[in-house]
């Protein structure tokens, strides 16, 4: 019983800390299929953390923080396209040039605002996220096993958590099942094919662009809304590079891409738990050991040894029209 | 190479277009000022001042520049050759533990033109070895550089949480670093080199390792420009196809290129640790890796301009500091903006303005021609 508590208790801080890496990565899944890397997640996803925390503290609703996060990561993931698209300039480049911007940026503003250390004001509970209780939640927790998955693994979530487990089919319904997913994934392929076609290369990878900031957006709002009370600098601490791990580890795909986040989730939360207390077996694992496991997995993926991820073929090259 | 420019004036090509795109970051960066609520020219003024006030803020500028030379040359060096070594920083930190053995093991037996040397093979070995990994995975396994580089800088900063918690740290102690070296484990400073100048070094960090980045430098200019194997990784980083056709083997360039870069990058580790702090501590190369890929691409990855460039950032680095301790509401991130807006200006925009350029100078050069052409007749 203590161990299911214990495996129960894991899976709810699985769930809470996958969130912004199923919204990041889903980001990234829409422009990387349409040729266009990016590695700015972690400045975008920063960048929205910060407008929804400084938004809402100004207006107390958190749904002007919400929109405000979109509103900010799509700027910047229009940036990020004005750059790489249009002047057809080097995607790496152009994403780290953004992560660096957001995070100066962030701290320098939010000083010069609110003065707190680069910290944005605590939110009140207007001003964010509450938890949503399903109807009876507290009545079942005492039945075994299944009481627990109804109360605290499907209950008692933000809405976001919600939104952002509902984007998997989404996102997957709009990449293989519309007209729009289909030339998205061709123009990642083979643009020349999309451009003969008659379809504009650059609307359509600018669209998938669009996509991406907004998916970073609800990231970042869900950072400093839901997650936490406010904004904090750097909040991100590397989440959106284990997004673009996690993006490559499921292969580009929607829904590999849940469970992707879900694992790395799933490591984080155990370092957490595991901190100093000794494994049966194995002795105790260096606390670095496990904060490292997402990105050694992903190096071992990518050499090949667990499958084959192959990017889309046209990814990182800029489009250029034949002359 | 994709996109057809007509070509400019070398001058041009390799100093005002880079100007240009400089001035521009400086200008947004003027505008965050201004958001913020200060002066953007008073800024500007303590940002000169602090940097070459006086002889003790040129040592401090000259010792960042040192960093971000080493830095500077590792991204250049990978960019020849067609690779993004967006590792720099993690190679740079596991550098820092062959730098950190050669002292430990040497300093109170031996004078520090022993143990330098030594330390030198060390950072470049550890430099070297952290991007032989990636090198070898994109050469043999065909994983993509920049994804496995930035992968092993996280790889490397829980590597050296690790060592230095648990390993490295002397016994007893509850910080996370080495313990300090002794005289045999310290650089020699250039406060002899500053003098000839008049100037007083004061308590600034400035030491010998600037001139091996100099030689650093110049290494890589002979390299690049005057060897076979520089011929043969330009060739690759201008055309991989040319470079295959041609019979060069692209597997070995990559990790060739990839240990080198890793290499100077170890070498940055030389500079803060046996030069400023004598121990090894946590976050020591703190963004040095990434401020790399700035010089470099601000530098056109020349060391001639890389040197340049690599004291501008010196000039911020340590000018930023002054900005921050007299306007308290830019602190020392306004570095980290004006960095990124170096990146987006003068690598991911850098073609924005040359269309434009170009137009200006083809007119001209049209005129005198026609000029050329009334003349003679």
């Amino acid at each position: 019983m203590d161990f299911l508590h214990v495996l129960f208790v894991l899976l709810e801080s699985t769930i809470r800390v996958s969130v912004p890496l199923v919204f990041a990565a889903l980001a990234g899944l829409f422009t990387e299929r349409a040729g266009v890397f990016d590695i700015g997640l972690e400045g975008k996803m920063l960048g929205a953390a910060f407008a929804a925390g400084a938004a809402a503290a100004v207006t107390q609703s958190v749904w002007v923080g919400l929109v405000a996060a979109v509103l900010v990561s799509v700027a910047l993931s229009l940036v990020h396209g004005y750059a790489s698209i249009t002047q057809r300039g080097n995607q790496i480049v152009s994403g780290v040039a953004i992560n660096f911007i957001v995070a100066g940026s962030t701290v320098i503003l939010g000083e010069a605002w609110f003065r707190q250390g680069g910290r944005t004001p605590a939110l009140a509970e207007g001003a964010r996220f509450q938890t949503i209780n399903f109807p009876g939640a507290d009545a079942v927790r005492e039945i075994p096993v299944l009481g627990p998955v109804y109360a605290d693994l499907l209950s008692g979530h933000f809405l976001l958590t919600y939104l952002a487990f509902a984007m998997v089919p989404f996102s997957w319904w709009i990449l293989y099942r519309t007209r729009f997913g289909l030339r998205l994934r061709a123009v990642g392929e083979n643009p020349g094919a999309v451009d003969t076609a008659g379809i504009s290369v650059i609307w359509l990878r600018y669209r998938a662009v669009i996509c991406c900031g907004i998916l970073c957006g609800f990231a970042g709002a869900y950072l400093s809304l839901a997650m936490t009370a406010g904004f904090v600098k750097g909040m991100t601490a590397g989440k959106g590079y284990i997004a673009l791990a996690a993006l490559i580890f499921a292969k580009w795909r929607p829904l590999n891409i849940m469970f992707a986040c879900l694992l790395f989730g799933f490591l984080d939360a155990l370092a957490i738990r595991l901190q100093g207390t000794p494994l049966p077996l194995i002795g105790q694992v260096p606390v670095q050991l496990m904060q490292a496991l997402p990105y050694i997995l992903t190096v071992v993926l990518l050499a090949g040894f667990i499958g084959k991820a192959i990017p889309p073929k046209a990814g990182g090259v800029p489009y250029v029209k034949e002359r | 190479m994709s996109t057809p420019y007509a070509k400019l004036p070398g001058w041009v090509e390799y100093g005002l277009i880079p100007l240009i795109n400089l001035a521009v970051a400086f200008l947004v960066a003027g505008l965050v000022v201004l958001l913020v609520g200060e002066n953007p020219l008073e800024a500007a003024y303590h940002l000169i001042n602090g940097a070459f006030g006086r002889g003790e803020y040129i040592g401090f500028t000259l010792y960042y520049a040192t960093t971000f030379i080493f830095t500077g040359l590792a991204v250049a060096v990978a960019f020849h050759s067609g690779l993004f070594n967006i590792g720099g920083e993690g190679q740079a930190y596991v550098g820092g533990i062959g730098v950190a053995l050669a002292c430990l093991w040497l300093d109170q037996m031996m004078p520090w033109y022993v143990v330098f040397p030594l330390a030198i093979v060390g950072s470049v070995f550890f430099g070297a070895l952290w991007a032989f990994l990636p090198g070898w995975l994109q050469a043999r396994r065909g994983s993509h550089i920049v994804i496995t580089t930035i992968m092993f800088n996280f790889i490397a900063s829980s590597l050296m949480v690790y060592l230095l918690t648990r390993v490295l740290k002397p016994l007893g102690s509850m910080a996370p670093q080495t313990r300090t070296f002794a005289e045999g484990g310290q650089l020699p400073k250039l406060d002899w080199l500053l003098s000839i100048f008049g100037l007083n070094i004061g308590t600034a960090p400035f030491n010998i390792s600037f001139l091996l980045a100099l030689a650093a430098a110049f290494a890589v200019w002979v390299l690049i420009w005057r060897t076979r194997l520089g011929y043969e990784m330009r060739t690759m980083g201008h055309s991989p196809s040319a470079a295959r056709y041609a019979g060069i083997s692209e597997s070995r360039i990559t990790v060739v290129a990839m240990m080198m870069s890793g290499g100077l990058a170890g070498m940055m580790a030389l500079n803060p640790i046996m030069g400023e702090q004598f121990r090894m501590q946590l976050d020591f190369v703190q963004g040095a890796g990434f401020v790399g890929i700035a010089v470099a691409l601000m530098g056109r990855s020349h060391p001639g301009g890389i040197i340049p460039a690599a004291i501008l950032f010196g000039v911020l680095y340590q000018g930023g500091a002054e900005i921050a301790f007299e306007m308290p509401s830019i602190s020392r991130d306004m570095i980290v903006i004006i960095q990124g807006l170096v990146i987006l200006f003068a690598g991911a925009l850098e073609n924005m303005f040359r269309p434009a350029i170009t137009r200006v100078f083809a007119a001209r050069g049209q005129r005198a021609a026609a000029l050329v052409q009334t003349k003679g007749a």
